[in-house]
């Protein structure tokens, strides 16, 4: 007779209850140097527990099918020429913000998590954290692969992990994940897994996904929703361990507050880009992104926060600012983007009329109002060839490092939101209260912050031209500048013929 | 109308091996709200949603591991409560 099979929850237990122990050839604090110096208080780390229950057999197996039919489904994609069965190849700005800005920072999870499954003193922690470094290794890796396709046929997708490290824009993405991998254990757990993972990483991955399902994308949609079924665990981590630590002492509710209203407005900083992504760059969008705001945040995260008021945590700090800023983010974003242009690693293109139309419906309140004349006036100077890409650098946010955008959307929409902090006789200059409430509180830390566009003006961004800068980033003259008359642009109506079936022109 | 408050969701894939869950979802709870979006499925729920093992075995005729989920799950909200016979989903 076969031995019974142990139940889940045995199992379980098994693979993370006393495989840990006790040193004592060395102090335990010497060995988990890390987990102490926040002022989390742990009492008990056997409280601890995944509610997947997930085994390292089960874990192999899962992945190993995931794997399978991602690659099985890259393969077929590869063979049967789908790039050919986009909406358009316009859409291919957004695939190349997504592999340098995206694909990087799941790397970046991958080594925070590694550090963390070395350094959580419990077993149970541990052992999620060393999935979660593997499973965002696998990300990064099947992104690449999948994305490599496209580098066969279009600009701009060549050399992702050198661009991060330099490009304007792409710091944004960077200082938000090196701003966690650089905190405490516990302040990375809370930014990656809570903030990000569970309150925001819906609006990347759902509705894009989607969208490129929509855009006939499906080598994009097949490697995000692999990713996606472990951002879920990744998800679920993210609240075990907010109520662990909840849960383990009373003097954990502060810093837990504060580092939740910290990285819930880095991470939502970050998300801009999304936004624009969403609205603009997409050919054919499923959902706007006021819309993917009001049901991933307003409703789902008001219903998350609600379950963990019982533990007396309250709503990000700045929450009701994001909702009011949903109505303008894309447009703002993607202005500043259409006005540089000439410095991007990807195409971009003003809305077409088609376009224009569907952001009047899902934004009454603003497009028409202030965003659709700015865009009708661009095209029209395009028109005339009297458009000029902005000759001057902008100036960054010392936390977001995204440029000065953002508006007082709740008293002038039309006004520059700018605040200003000082620190050792210098001035610091942030896009929002959320991100000067976040300078003031660690200066120190953000007085070095690697601006890329004082980078420029310091001489360590290869040159005092754009020319030269862009080569810095390894641009290639061809890779940026309007969509229209691009080589993707040429390519694409080398394969679908007529102009006029083309959705940009 | 559900109470915006207290959603829970569960997002599959819109594939043929979620297509069981979807299934002994909507028939384990009748109030949930199922939505279909290009390439993906979201169940939401009052509260509460479960996924039953013995639903989704009779839909499927063969012996189903409740961890298979893991295979076409897109996003989740909600505490999660697994076990052998179930997945479960609440807000407190
Ligand atoms: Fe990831
Ligand atoms: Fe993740
Ligand atoms: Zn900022």
């Amino acid at each position: 007779m076969p031995a019974k099979k142990l139940n889940l929850r045995k199992r379980y237990e098994l693979l993370t209850r006393g495989m840990g122990w006790e040193t004592t050839h060395q102090d335990m604090d010497d060995v988990f140097p890390y987990d102490s110096f926040e002022g989390i208080k742990i009492t008990d780390w056997d409280k601890w527990e995944d509610p997947f229950r997930l085994t390292m057999d089960a874990y192999w197996k899962f992945q190993a099918e995931k794997e399978k039919k991602l690659y099985a489904v890259i393969d077929s994609f590869a063979q049967n020429n789908g790039q050919t069965n986009l909406s358009d190849a316009s859409y291919l700005s957004a695939i190349k913000l997504f592999i340098t800005g995206v694909t990087p920072l799941e790397y970046g999870a991958h080594r925070g998590f590694a550090h963390l499954g070395r350094h959580f003193r419990g077993d149970g922690a541990r052992i999620a954290c060393q999935m979660q470094a593997i499973d965002e290794l696998r990300h990064a890796q099947t992104q690449i692969h999948t994305i490599s396709h496209y580098n066969k046929h279009f600009n701009g997708l060549h050399d992702p992990f050198h661009q991060f490290d330099r490009v304007w824009y792409l710091s944004v993405p960077k200082s938000f994940v090196e701003d966690a991998m650089t905190a405490g254990p516990f302040e990375f757990i809370t930014s990656i897994s809570f903030a990000f993972e569970y309150v925001l990483t819906n609006m990347l991955f759902v509705p894009f996904m989607s969208g490129a399902a929509y855009n006939g994308d499906m080598a994009t949609v097949t490697f995000g929703f692999s990713a996606q079924s472990d951002e879920s665990r990744h998800m679920t981590l993210g609240l075990e361990i907010i109520k662990f630590m909840l849960e383990q002492h009373e003097d954990n509710l502060p810093i837990v507050q504060r580092w939740m209203d910290k990285h819930f407005w880095r991470a939502y900083r970050l998300l801009a880009l999304v936004s624009a992504m969403q609205d603009y760059m997409l050919t054919n969008s499923p959902l706007s992104w006021k819309e993917a705001w009001d049901v991933y945040f307003v409703e789902n995260g008001g219903a998350l926060f609600e379950d963990l008021s019982r533990y007396g945590l309250k709503m990000p700090k700045y929450h009701e600012l994001a909702t009011a800023e949903a109505e303008h983010l894309s447009h703002q974003v993607w202005s500043v983007f259409c006005l540089l242009g000439n410095a991007t690693g990807f195409h971009t293109f003003l809305p077409t009329e088609e376009k224009m139309d569907w952001l009047s419906e899902k934004y009454p309140n603003t497009f028409d109002k202030y965003y659709r004349p700015r865009f009708e006036h661009w095209a029209k100077q395009k028109e005339e060839g009297t458009f000029q890409y902005l000759a001057a650098l902008p100036q960054l946010c010392q936390v977001c490092q995204i440029p000065m955008i953002f508006t007082e959307v709740e008293t002038d929409p039309m006004q520059l939101s700018f605040r200003v902090s000082e620190y050792k006789g210098d001035k610091y200059n942030t896009c929002s209260d959320g991100c000067k409430d976040i300078f003031d509180h660690e200066p120190e830390k953000y007085a070095q912050a690697w601006l890329p566009v004082h980078q420029i003006f310091q001489g360590n961004s290869g040159g005092a031209t754009i020319p030269e800068v862009l080569e810095w980033y390894k641009f290639a003259p061809e890779d940026g500048g309007d969509y229209i008359g691009s080589q993707d642009h040429a390519r694409w109506q080398e394969w679908k013929g007529a102009d006029d079936k083309v959705k940009q022109a | 109308m559900l109470d915006k408050k207290n959603t829970v969701f569960l997002i599959v894939q819109d594939n043929e091996d979620a297509r069981p869950i979807i299934e002994a979802v909507e028939q384990d709870n009748p109030d949930a709200n199922i939505q279909y979006q290009p390439g993906m499925v979201r169940m939401e729920g009052a509260g509460q949603l479960v996924v039953n093992r013995e639903t989704v075995e009779e839909q499927i005729g063969r012996e189903w591991d409740v961890q298979e989920l893991h295979l076409v799950l897109v996003s989740l909200a909600g505490n999660v409560d697994e076990d052998e016979d179930k997945f479960e989903l609440s807000w407190h």
